[in-house]
């Protein structure tokens, strides 16, 4: 935090983005052969692979709800994902993701109609650059909508922050670790309500609310990118269709 | 009737969990949920509007039996008096003895059924809570002694079956095999080695572009390349014209209930 | 991970089309799958590779550390090799620390590698008996459809082969390429009932009653094997899955060298 400069005189950061620019996002659906749904998403280096076996059987069985399906989500960093190799294995930090990630996906899924099962979520972060819940939360939620679980809305997920005194977007590796404040958002564009919501670091009222304005607005972009990668998934060959009338009269 | 299904299918109009489908003027059909005066899609899918519903026909997702649905299942456990069964769902599914042709004795279940054992079955019922019955005890339902089954996803059975049967019949006609369309999305083939591994892929493909249009000519032309199935199929086209015109078997049943899914 | 029942029927059907030297994909006995292969896609990685085997899909990433050797051996580099076989790969895969199973693999791989000499450990060393260098193989499956040795092996071969020393990094010296040379390929045959067929796709791995991986480098010695599940082969056998490996990682070499390095 000392002599360290990360917007420069021309209000640019580091890699070049205006303060409220994203990094550039790639999402695909429906990558895995195994999976009954999953989605891949490049965010700027993060890449990230979510997949999603359900609604099934609870185990362990201790879990299972009666009245619902229960959402189980465990985040995992691959040991190579980082500068510094991750021992594999859970951590309190890959815990707590899970637990807030499931949540926030609970919200969304109509978990009524399967009682006593469970819909698991694996997030495999392949590579990490900053932001990897966030890029995990928008992942996952294509993958449940792959997977063709009846829910309300997509989830979609991305941070603000405040770095060199200046409120930003989607912080990158170095304003995350040297920035002065950090909000990942889980958000439905549509509805407008939030699902996951951390924050620290410190910021004035003020501040927190543009940033979380300017996080708002990206997710109605990125909203817009899942949806296209779903559309995607199922473009194939529609080219080569005839008159479209055809096989109704066949 | 007929001429408002041929605009809905005319654009098959692909839609996403939350995208806003229509107004209360329609009724919340299958895939979907009302929330004030709108409704909106809970599954990605199709978009169909049917008797003054909104549907959406999902495009994946786990089978969720119906009383009555016939499908295809693995026995994976067995009781002193009853069977588990495997039916591609979320839940166990099980079988009694009372429910099976077979007069069998308490701890005899293995005699009859063991485990690995694929059977031709029917949902007897299905409880609020999900727990599910299967039943072998009419006419048709048996054990499968024979034949390889494709599992595909259960939203794209009706696919598989097409309008009228007219796709399974054009499997058939080009391989010669031998289908059953379990509702839960197994599909039971039996047929000459070579011909199995071709309906199978014709399956694999309608799974894979079931929102394809012109599918139909798509299998057909994929049947077609197979130029050793065109030898046997005229070779052998006495034998399967009479196969062809043989009054329809169990084996031969296709979709009954689920006339409102088909696209 | 719990054993899947296959159903019988299945299982007869695999039989049947071996009986008539085929298989449930068209391949024949002696055929390997379409390969498709990524390097270095991992930039926080020293070295990475991505195989697709059929539908097979495994993560390989090389990590390097500066660490203390064991005492026995003060003068040489560290290699470990793990492997998890995640939920995501396979609905019988469970969260938790690697099983047998997954151990075996990675033991295996690590014995291909270890055994060829193909990294010279001792030229790991920076300080005798302080300081050196640890080599952290780790393998991820993403999707699994059969044979993960020969995919786990082939990724970790590649990766290895692309891997920078980060040396800058740790301050002893400028990055440089990791000093590796041979490529011990393994090729995985399947057996059920008489039939051997290589590469097995999962469900043939499933209906498998004994499996052999051979290791095989460029001047045709073998480096590794394992014989694996509880069915039995004979010698005859034993011999002509050595002949169809080195057959086999022969034209699988000349083509990773051609496209991967």
């Amino acid at each position: 935090m000392v002599e360290e400069r990360l917007i420069g005189d021309d209000g640019l950061r580091e890699d070049g983005r205006k303060p409220d620019q994203l990094r550039p996002i790639k999402i695909e659906a429906g990558v895995l052969h195994n999976a009954d749904g999953s989605a891949y998403v490049e965010w700027g280096k993060n890449k990230v692979l979510a997949a999603v076996y359900g609604p099934r059987e609870v185990h362990p069985k201790f879990l299972q709800d009666s009245t619902k399906a229960i959402v189980q989500v465990t985040y995992n960093m691959a040991a190579f994902s980082v500068d510094d190799r991750i021992r594999p294995g859970p951590n309190r930090r890959a815990t707590e993701i899970s637990k807030i990630i499931g949540e926030a996906l609970e919200y969304v899924i109509l978990t009524h109609h399967f009682p006593r099962s469970s819909v698991d979520v694996y997030i495999e972060v392949l590579e990490a650059s900053a932001g990897t819940r966030c890029a995990g939360l928008t992942a996952a939620s294509v993958a449940v909508a792959d997977a063709g679980i009846p829910m309300t809305d997509l989830v979609v997920s991305c941070a603000a922050g405040k770095a060199d005194g200046q409120i930003i977007l989607d912080l990158g590796k170095s304003e995350d670790n040297l920035g002065e404040a950090d909000v990942p958002l889980g958000y439905i564009p549509r509805t407008g309500e939030i699902v996951l919501l951390q924050m620290d670091g410190h910021l004035t009222k003020a501040e927190f609310e543009k940033a979380m304005n300017m996080a708002m607005n990206a997710c109605k972009d990125i909203y817009e990118m899942q949806k296209d990668a779903l559309r995607r998934r199922y473009a194939v060959g529609a080219d080569e269709d005839k008159t479209p009338t055809q096989e109704v009269i066949e | 009737m007929l001429e408002k299904q041929d605009i809905q299918l005319e654009k098959r109009i692909l839609v996403i969990p939350g995208e806003e489908l229509g107004d209360v003027s329609y009724k919340a059909g299958t895939g979907t949920y009302r929330k004030g005066e709108k409704i909106f899609a809970s599954q990605l899918g199709i978009k169909n509007i049917r008797a003054g519903y909104i549907n959406v026909i999902p495009l994946g997702g786990k089978y969720l039996p119906r009383s009555g649905d016939s499908i295809i299942g693995i026995i994976i456990d067995l009781g002193p008096s009853s069977w588990m069964i495997n039916i591609n769902c979320p839940y166990p599914a099980m079988m009694h003895v009372n429910e099976t042709p077979w007069k069998v004795d308490y701890g005899d279940t293995g005699r009859f059924l063991k485990v690995g054992d694929a059977v031709l079955a029917k949902i007897a019922q299905v409880d609020e809570t999900k727990r599910i019955q299967i039943t072998m005890k009419e006419h048709g339902l048996r054990k499968l002694n024979s034949g390889q089954i494709v599992k595909i996803s259960h939203s794209k059975v009706p696919r598989v079956i097409g309008k009228g049967g007219s796709m399974i019949s054009l499997i058939k006609e080009y391989t010669g095999c031998r289908i059953f369309v379990g509702q839960n999305g197994n599909i039971w083939l039996d047929g000459e080695v070579e011909a199995v591994i071709d309906a199978s892929k014709a399956i694999e493909m309608i799974d894979r572009e079931a929102q394809v249009m012109g599918l139909t000519d798509k299998v057909r032309a994929f049947l077609q390349e197979h130029s050793h199935l065109q030898e046997k199929y005229q070779t052998d086209s006495d034998e399967l014209e009479t196969v062809a015109q043989q009054p329809p078997e169990p084996e031969e049943e296709t979709q009954s209930g689920k006339e409102d899914n088909e696209w | 991970m719990s054993k899947p029942i296959i159903a019988e029927i299945q299982k007869e059907q695999i039989r049947r089309l071996a009986s008539e030297g085929k298989r449930m994909d068209g391949r024949g006995f002696e055929e390997l799958r379409n390969l498709e292969v990524e390097v270095n896609s991992i930039g926080a990685a020293e070295g990475s590779a991505r195989i697709i085997l059929g539908n097979t899909d495994v993560l390989v990433g090389v990590k390097m550390s500066v660490g203390t050797p064991f005492p026995d051996k003060p003068n040489d580099g560290v290699l470990m090799t793990g492997n998890e076989l995640k939920p995501m790969a396979h609905q019988d895969f469970s969260v938790g620390p690697p099983g047998p199973v997954s151990i075996e693999i990675a033991r295996v791989v690590d014995r291909g590698i270890r055994e060829s000499k193909m990294i010279d450990l001792s030229k790991l060393c920076i300080v005798p008996g302080e300081k050196v260098w640890m080599v952290f193989v780790d393998i991820q499956v993403i999707d699994y459809d059969g044979n993960l040795f020969d995919a786990a092996t082939l990724g970790a071969l590649l990766a290895l082969h692309n891997t920078t020393v980060p040396a800058r990094k740790f301050e002893v010296g400028e990055n440089h390429k990791l000093p590796v040379n041979g490529w011990p390929l393994t090729v995985t045959s399947s057996k059920m009932d008489d039939f051997i067929m290589v590469d097995p796709v999962l469900l043939e791995e499933q209906v498998a009653d004994a499996r052999l991986t051979v290791s095989v480098d460029e001047n045709d010695f073998i480096r590794a094997m394992q014989k694996g599940l509880s069915g039995a082969f004979t010698y005859e056998e034993v011999v002509k899955a050595v002949d169809v490996a080195a057959s086999l990682t022969k034209k699988l070499r000349q083509k990773i060298i051609s496209t991967g390095e």
